[in-house]
C-alpha cells in the first residue's frame, strides 16, 4: 500500500506524516510536490499540516489552486481515501472537497496542546481501526480551527453522520469546557457524504509513538490499511 | 481602472478579532464602542473596460477567491480615473 503526502510551499508536517506512514505504520510512502500533476500511484493521499502558501488571503485559499489539486480531486471522486490534517483540512474546505469553513479561534490564541478527541463513527477509511466513541489523545496546534458551517449545512452534517471527531473530556463528555477553539458542536473532524475524504484539526501523525506523548494517532493511519484491505477482499 | 473590494465576516459569524479590537477601544476610554467587525480591503487594478463589465469581472473574482462565501460577505466598487466611485453596489452583495 502506498501513501502519498502532498508538499505545499509552507507545509511543515509533511515529513512527520511521511515518517508515521512509512516507519511507524510500515507502509510505502512518498512526498509529492504541489506542482506535480500525478499522485505517483497513491492508494491513500495525505494533505499535511503547516502553512501552505503562507496562509496568505485565508488558510488553504491559495493551495486550492496548486496543480496537484486537480489530481487530488479526481482521486477523491473515484473514492480514493484522502486525509487532510490541520492545514490540510483547511485546504480541503477551501477546495470544496469538504463543506464549511474555518474561522479564527474564538479566544484568538494559537492553541498547542494534547487534547482528548472522541471518534464518532468508525465507517471511514481513517477510523476503521478505532472503536466507536473511543477517546484518542492527539495534539492540536492551530490558530484557525474554529469550524463553522451555516445552520442548514451543520444540520445535514449531523444527520448524515459526517462529524467524525469531536473535542471531548478524557471520559468522553462533550461540552464547551472541552472545546479548545469555539468550533461548532465541538467539531474536530468531518468527512464528505461519500465518507472517503476526512479532515481533522488534530495531528495523528504527531502522536504515533509513545515517546511523543501518545501513540493513539497511529490508529488513524492504520485504519486506512484495514479499510483498503477489507475493500479489496 | 481600479476596483475596490471590501470583505467582512457575515453578521451571523462571530468575529473574534473584531471583538478584541472593540474591547481594546473600550479599555482606551472609548466607552461608546459597542462592536467592531474586522475585514479585508483589496484594490484591484484592471485593464480599461466599461465600468459595468469591470464590476461584473471583479464581483466574480470576489466570489471565486477574494472572499469565502461560506463565512464572508463582500462589496465591490469600480473607480474611474478621478478615483470617484463610478459603479458601486448598493449594499453588501451577500445576505447573512
Amino acid at each position: 500500500m502506498k501513501f502519498s503526502v502532498i508538499v505545499f510551499p509552507g507545509s511543515n508536517s509533511d515529513h512527520d506524516a511521511l515518517y508515521a506512514a512509512s516507519r511507524v505504520v510500515g507502509e510505502q510512502a512518498a512526498l509529492v510536490w504541489h506542482k506535480d500533476t500525478d499522485l505517483n500511484g497513491a492508494d491513500v493521499v495525505i494533505l499535511p499540516g503547516g502553512f501552505a502558501h503562507g496562509d496568505y488571503l485565508r488558510t488553504g485559499a491559495i493551495a486550492r489552486f496548486s496543480p496537484i489539486m486537480g489530481a487530488v480531486k479526481a482521486f477523491a471522486e473515484r473514492g480514493g481515501p484522502v486525509l487532510g490534517i490541520c492545514n490540510g483540512f483547511q485546504v480541503l474546505l477551501e477546495a470544496g472537497l469538504l463543506p464549511g469553513a474555518m474561522v479564527r479561534n474564538d479566544r484568538i490564541k494559537f492553541v498547542s496542546q494534547l487534547v482528548p478527541v472522541r471518534v464518532e463513527h468508525t465507517d471511514t477509511p481513517f477510523t476503521a481501526a478505532c472503536s466507536p466513541k473511543q477517546i484518542l489523545r492527539l495534539p492540536i496546534a492551530h490558530g484557525e480551527g474554529n469550524y463553522y458551517a451555516p445552520p442548514d449545512v451543520l444540520a445535514s452534517l449531523e444527520a448524515n453522520r459526517q462529524v467524525i471527531f469531536r473535542y471531548a473530556s478524557a471520559a468522553g463528555e462533550i461540552g464547551t469546557e472541552w472545546n479548545p477553539n469555539g468550533s461548532l458542536n465541538n467539531i474536530a473532524g468531518i468527512c464528505n457524504r461519500e465518507r472517503n475524504v476526512v479532515g481533522l484539526m488534530p495531528h495523528p501523525e504527531r502522536a504515533s509513538e509513545e515517546s511523543l506523548g501518545s501513540a493513539d494517532g497511529r490508529l488513524v493511519l492504520a485504519s486506512a490499511i484495514k479499510a483498503l484491505a477489507s475493500a479489496s477482499r | 481602472m481600479k476596483a475596490r473590494v471590501y470583505v467582512t465576516l457575515k453578521p451571523s459569524v462571530f468575529d473574534p478579532q473584531g471583538r478584541v479590537v472593540a474591547d481594546a477601544l473600550v479599555t482606551l476610554g472609548y466607552q461608546d464602542v459597542k462592536d467592531v467587525r474586522q475585514g479585508k480591503f483589496f484594490e484591484v487594478e484592471l485593464a480599461d473596460a466599461d465600468p459595468a463589465t469591470a464590476k461584473a469581472r471583479v464581483t466574480e473574482m470576489a466570489d471565486k477567491l477574494l472572499a469565502n462565501p461560506v463565512i464572508e460577505s463582500y462589496r465591490v466598487e469600480v473607480l474611474d480615473d478621478g478615483q470617484r466611485a463610478a459603479v458601486q453596489s448598493p449594499e453588501f452583495s451577500q445576505t447573512p
